[in-house]
C-alpha cells in the first residue's frame, strides 16, 4: 500500500495517521463525555478530599498567621542560649496576641501547639485574657502628659495618610472604609506604632465595622508609641500634633517603665521557659514535617528529628499490628472462603443458590448488629466460652479471653469480610470448566494432584482479587476493632478516628492517613511486581 | 488443498512409522487378537433414578479396533464414554478392560487416554508442560519425560510449539496437542468425545486422517464419539449407531450403509428414500410390499416377520433406476413425476413425486450419456429387489 516516497494517505489526501488520530480523538471525547458525571462526582467526593487530606498533613500556617511579627522576631533567638528571648520578642508577642485575642484565634493556636508541647493551650488561653492590660501604665502616663492622648482620634490623625482620612470622612458606614493607609512620614519615625495601629484600624474596619478614629485605642498602641519615642526619633510633623509628640518624646525617658517579660511571667511563668519558645519557633514555618514525624513516633528537636522515648511510641506498633492483623484476617478468609466458594461453584444450581443466599445474608444485617453479636458470643460469660467450658476443654475459672483483644478483632473481622473473599473466588471458579479436573484425572492424576496442579493455579486470580479486597478493606477498618478490639486489638484507623473526632489533631490524622495510603499503594505495587495485577480476576 | 493435505499426511506417516514404533515399545498391532479388550455387559445408566439414559448396553471390542459411537444428540454416547473413563458409574452391569472389571477402579488408575471436545488443555501450563503432566504424575524421570514429550509432539508435528500457551494456538493446533497429550503416556485405550466438533470442514478432514493413521500405527484401541456420519464412516473399523440409549446397529461402515438393520439406521446414515406400506407376500429372500398408494414393489425382507406387517421400505437414491432397459424383466415399476432437477457437478439430484411422496430423491452420475430430467416430466422408476429393504415400521 505504501509507496516508497511517503507515508500512507487517506482517501482525502491527508496522512492516514492524522485521519486515524482524528477519528480516535472523537471517539475518546465521546467516551469522556459519557463518564464525565462520574468523573465529576469522584472529583468532588474523592480526589479533592484526598488532596486536602494530603495537604493538611503538612500544612501549618496557623503559627505564622496568628503570630506574624513574633515569628520574625524569633529568628534571631536560639534555644541554645538557654534562656527566654529578649524584650523585643515579648513586644512582638504582645502586639500579635492582642489582635489574636480580639479575634479569638489564640485558643486555636494554643490547641495546635498543645499537640507538640502539652500545656501551651492553657498558656495561650490565660495570656489572651490578660494581654490587654499590657501597656496600660504607659497609656496613663501619656494621658497625664496631654489629655489629647486620651481622645480616640489622636492616633489616626498622626498616623493616617491625609487622603485616606479625607476619604474615610465621606463614607456612610465604617464598614465601607478602605483599608488603612499610613502616613509615610510617620512610618519613618514611629514604625512600631504605625504597624500596631494598622492592624488595629484594619481589625476595627473589617471585623467590627467601626471607625477606628472613634474607637478607644488599645493599650498596646501606647506601648508601641513608648518604644518608638524612647528611640528619640526626629519628629518632622508640622501640625499641632508635632509639638505634642515632641513633648512626649522628651518626657518618655522619665516614664515609669514596664518589663514585658516580667508581665508575661506574671500571667504564666512558662513564658520564661525556653522550651515553649522553642516549640513556637519550630512550628513557625508554613509547612512542617512535624505531623509525619509524630505519625512515626518521632519528634522535632533542636537537633532535628529524633525518636520519641520508648514509652511514648505508639504509632509504629499500631501500623505494624494493623498490617499483621490484616494479613491474618486475609489468610483466615482464604482458608475459610476457598472451600465455600468451591462448593458454590460446583454444587447443583439449586443448592448453590441457597448457599449463596447464606453467604450474602450478612450483607442484609447491619454491621453494628453483627459486631455486637460477636461481642455477646465471645465474652467471657458468652456462648462460646460456655460451650468450651461445658465440653471440659478449659476450666470454669480460666475462661478464654476472646474479646477486647486481637483475637476478638480477628474473629469478627474475618466473619465480616468473608463474603468479599468468597464472591470473587466464586466468580473465578465458576469459569473453570469441570473438564479440566476430569482431563487431569484421565491423565493419571489423583484427586489431590488434579486439584493442586490444575484447579488451584487457575483459581489463584480469584484468591488475588479476594485478598486485595479483604486486605485493603481490613487495613482501614474502624468500627469492628473499635467495638471488639479493646486496647490490644485496635487498628491505626481507630487512632485516626480519635484524632479526627476527639483530639481534633487533624494534621496528625491526615499524616497517619497518608502513611496508610502509601503503605497500601506500596503493597499493591509489590503485589503487582510479584503476582502481576493482570492475574487478578473478579470473574469472567 | 485436499491434495496438499494428503501430501502432508504421507510425509507424516513415514515419520511416524519410525517414531511411533519405538514409542509403543512393541510392534504395531496384534490385530489377530480377537479376545475382547473392552467389554460392556448389560450396562444401564440413570442419572435421576427415573429415566434410563443407557439401556442394556452390550459391546465388545477387540484390541486395536477403532470404534465410533454415532447417534443423535442426547442418545447417551458421552454417558457411555464417561462410564468407560470412570467419571460416571454404571447403574447396573459390568464394564471390563482387558478382562478385568473396572467398575470400581477410579479414573486415574484406569490408564485410559482421553481427548475432550473442548480440548481441556490446561491454560496455565505451556504445551510442553501439558504433555509432561501425565508423565510427571507417573513419576517418570526428567530426561525420559522430555524425550517422550518431544516424540509425542513430533507425532502431531507440533515440536515448534512446545513453549507456547494453549491460548496462543489455533483450534486445530490445540486439537493436535490434546491428541498428543492423550497419547504421550502410551495408553492402550483412547477415548475421544467429538474431538473435531469445533473445527472447520477442511481441518476436520485432515485431522480425521491423522487420527486414524496414528491409531493404526500405534495399535491403540480407540472409542470415538461423533455426530458426523461421514466422520464415522471414513474413520472407523466399526460404527455403533446409538439411539434412545441403545445400540441400534454395530457394523463396519459399508455394511451399515448398504445393509441397515432398521429404519432408524437407514435414515440416520446417508440419504435415504422411505416408502410406507404393508407386506403382501414373502418368498424366500424377496417380498412384495403394497404401498399406501396401492402400488406394488419388490423388496428384500430384513426386519419384517410376517405377511400383513406394516413396513418402511428404504432405497438409496443412487440405486434408483429410471432407464427401463437396465431393470430386470418383470420387476415392478412406479410412476413418478419430476418436481425438481438440481445440478451438483459430479452428480444430478432429482426430486420426484412417487406414490404420493413428494421428497423421493434420485441421484445419477454426471456421465456423458446421462439423461437430464426436466420438471413436469413423467417417468417410470424401479430398482433391484436387493437394494430395497423392507424394515420395521
Ligand atoms: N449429569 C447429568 N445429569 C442428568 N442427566 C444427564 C447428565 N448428563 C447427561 N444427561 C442426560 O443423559 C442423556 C444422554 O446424554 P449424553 O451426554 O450421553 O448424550 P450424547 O449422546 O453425548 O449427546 P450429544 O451428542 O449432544 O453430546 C441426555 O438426555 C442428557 O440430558
Ligand atoms: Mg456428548
Amino acid at each position: 500500500m505504501t509507496d516508497a516516497t511517503g507515508p500512507m494517505v487517506a482517501a482525502d489526501g491527508r496522512p492516514l495517521k492524522a485521519s486515524l488520530n482524528r477519528a480516535l480523538r472523537r471517539q475518546k471525547m465521546r467516551a469522556l463525555l459519557l463518564i464525565s458525571p462520574l468523573l465529576f462526582f469522584i472529583m468532588i467526593t474523592f480526589i479533592i478530599p484526598i488532596g486536602q487530606m494530603l495537604f493538611r498533613s503538612v500544612e501549618n500556617q496557623i503559627v505564622g498567621d496568628v503570630l506574624p511579627t513574633t515569628v520574625v522576631a524569633l529568628d534571631a533567638w536560639s534555644v541554645k542560649s538557654g534562656e527566654a528571648p529578649g524584650e523585643e520578642v515579648f513586644f512582638a508577642l504582645t502586639q500579635d496576641l492582642v489582635l489574636a485575642a480580639e479575634r479569638k484565634e489564640h485558643t486555636r493556636l494554643g490547641s495546635r501547639l498543645n499537640y507538640e508541647d502539652p500545656g501551651i493551650s492553657s498558656l495561650f488561653r490565660k495570656s489572651g485574657r490578660n494581654v490587654e492590660v499590657m501597656g496600660e501604665g504607659y497609656a496613663k502616663q501619656f494621658d497625664a502628659l496631654d489629655e489629647r492622648w486620651a481622645e480616640t482620634n489622636t492616633f489616626s490623625e498622626i498616623l493616617a495618610d491625609p487622603e485616606w482620612l479625607a476619604d474615610a470622612a465621606q463614607v456612610e458606614t465604617a464598614a465601607d472604609m478602605d483599608r488603612f493607609e499610613v502616613n509615610e512620614d510617620a512610618a519613618t519615625y514611629l514604625p512600631r506604632t504605625v504597624a500596631a495601629y494598622t492592624s488595629f484600624a484594619n481589625y476595627m474596619i473589617a471585623d467590627k465595622g467601626k471607625d477606628p478614629a472613634k474607637s478607644k485605642p488599645w493599650n498596646t498602641l501606647h506601648l508601641a508609641l513608648f518604644e518608638d519615642l524612647r528611640a528619640a526619633p526626629e519628629i518632622t510633623i508640622a501640625s499641632a500634633y508635632g509639638d505634642m509628640l515632641r513633648t512626649a518624646a522628651a518626657a518618655v525617658p522619665t516614664f515609669e517603665t514596664e518589663t514585658l517579660s516580667a508581665s508575661f511571667a506574671k500571667i504564666d511563668k512558662d513564658w520564661l521557659d525556653p522550651d515553649v519558645w522553642s516549640t513556637i519557633k519550630r512550628y513557625s514555618p508554613s509547612y512542617t514535617n512535624g505531623y509525619f514525624l509524630n505519625a512515626i513516633d518521632m519528634e522535632k528537636t533542636v537537633d532535628g528529628p529524633a525518636w520519641r522515648p520508648e514509652d511514648q511510641q505508639i504509632y509504629l506498633t499500631l501500623f505494624w499490628r494493623t498490617l499483621l492483623m490484616s494479613m491474618t484476617i486475609t489468610i483466615s478468609c482464604i482458608l475459610l472462603g476457598y472451600p465455600v466458594a468451591w462448593l458454590l461453584a460446583n454444587l447443583p444450581a439449586r443448592t448453590a443458590n441457597l448457599l449463596m443466599i447464606l453467604v450474602l445474608l450478612p450483607f442484609w444485617t447491619s454491621l453494628l448488629v453483627r459486631t455486637s453479636a460477636w461481642k455477646i458470643l465471645l465474652q467471657q460469660q458468652g456462648v462460646i466460652n460456655d460451650i468450651v467450658v461445658w465440653l471440659g476443654l478449659v476450666a470454669d475459672d480460666n475462661r478464654l479471653a476472646l474479646i477486647n483483644n486481637a483475637t476478638g478483632t480477628i474473629i469478627a473481622m474475618t466473619h465480616i469480610l468473608l463474603p468479599f473473599m468468597i464472591l470473587p473466588l466464586y466468580s473465578v471458579m465458576k469459569t473453570i470448566p469441570p473438564t479440566y479436573l476430569r482431563a487431569a484425572k484421565s491423565l493419571g492424576a489423583t484427586n489431590w494432584t488434579a486439584f493442586w496442579r490444575v484447579y488451584f493455579p487457575q483459581s489463584v486470580p480469584g484468591i488475588g482479587a479476594g485478598s486485595i479486597l479483604v486486605f485493603i478493606l481490613s487495613i482501614g477498618y474502624y468500627i469492628t476493632p473499635e467495638i471488639v478490639g479493646g486496647t490490644k486489638g485496635v487498628f491505626i484507623s481507630n487512632r485516626i478516628a480519635y484524632h479526627i473526632s476527639s483530639s481534633l489533631n487533624w494534621g496528625l490524622a491526615a499524616a497517619l492517613g497518608t502513611i496508610l495510603l502509601a503503605v497500601v499503594m506500596l503493597l499493591y505495587w509489590a503485589y503487582d511486581r510479584i503476582v502481576g495485577i493482570d492475574n487478578v480476576k473478579l470473574g469472567g | 488443498m485436499l491434495q496438499s493435505a494428503k501430501l502432508l499426511d504421507l510425509v507424516f506417516i513415514q515419520e511416524c512409522s519410525l517414531s511411533c514404533q519405538d514409542l509403543r515399545g512393541t510392534s504395531v498391532s496384534k490385530s489377530g487378537n480377537e479376545s475382547a479388550f473392552v467389554e460392556f455387559e448389560r450396562v444401564q445408566k440413570s442419572y435421576d433414578g427415573e429415566n434410563l439414559v443407557v439401556k442394556d448396553l452390550n459391546l465388545s471390542m477387540p484390541k486395536g479396533e477403532f470404534l465410533t459411537m454415532l447417534g443423535p444428540s442426547g442418545s447417551g454416547k458421552t454417558t457411555c464414554l464417561m462410564m468407560l473413563a470412570g467419571f460416571e458409574t454404571a447403574t447396573h452391569g459390568e464394564i471390563r478392560l482387558d478382562g478385568v472389571s473396572i467398575n470400581h477402579i477410579p479414573p486415574h488408575k484406569r490408564g485410559i487416554g482421553m481427548v475432550f471436545q473442548n480440548y481441556a488443555l490446561f491454560p496455565h501450563m505451556t504445551v510442553a508442560e501439558n504433555l509432561s503432566f501425565p508423565l510427571e504424575v507417573r513419576k517418570i524421570g526428567k530426561s525420559d519425560r522430555e524425550q517422550k514429550v518431544m516424540r509425542a509432539l513430533g507425532m502431531v508435528q507440533m515440536q515448534d510449539f512446545a513453549g507456547r500457551r494453549p491460548t496462543q494456538l489455533s483450534g486445530g493446533q490445540q486439537q493436535r496437542i490434546a491428541l498428543a497429550r492423550a497419547l504421550v503416556f502410551e495408553p492402550e485405550l483412547v477415548l475421544m468425545d467429538e474431538p473435531l466438533g469445533a473445527l472447520d470442514k477442511q481441518l476436520r478432514e485432515t485431522l480425521q486422517f491423522e487420527i486414524t493413521n496414528l491409531a493404526h500405527q500405534l495399535g491403540i484401541t480407540v472409542v470415538y464419539v461423533t455426530h458426523d456420519q461421514t466422520e464415522a464412516l471414513t474413520m472407523s473399523d466399526r460404527v455403533a449407531v446409538f439411539d434412545d440409549g441403545r445400540i441400534q446397529q454395530l457394523a463396519p461402515p459399508d455394511e451399515l450403509y448398504e445393509a441397515p438393520q432398521n429404519s432408524f439406521v437407514a435414515q440416520f446414515i446417508g440419504e435415504n428414500n422411505t416408502l410406507e406400506g404393508v407386506v403382501k407376500e414373502i418368498k424366500g429372500n424377496t417380498c412384495i410390499v403394497q404401498l399406501d398408494s396401492g402400488d406394488i414393489i419388490d423388496a428384500i425382507p430384513v426386519n419384517v416377520a410376517a405377511v400383513g406387517d406394516r413396513t418402511k421400505v428404504s432405497i438409496r437414491p443412487e440405486r434408483v433406476e429410471f432407464n427401463k432397459d437396465r431393470l430386470k424383466a418383470g420387476a415392478h415399476t412406479l410412476k413418478a413425476e419430476v418436481l425438481e432437477f438440481i445440478y451438483m457437478g459430479d452428480i444430478f439430484r432429482t426430486r420426484l413425486r412417487v406414490a404420493g411422496v413428494d421428497n423421493f430423491i434420485i441421484k445419477s452420475r454426471n456421465a456423458p450419456d446421462q439423461v437430464r430430467l426436466t420438471p413436469g416430466q413423467q417417468i417410470e422408476i424401479g430398482w433391484l429387489a436387493e437394494d430395497c429393504r423392507a424394515l420395521d415400521a
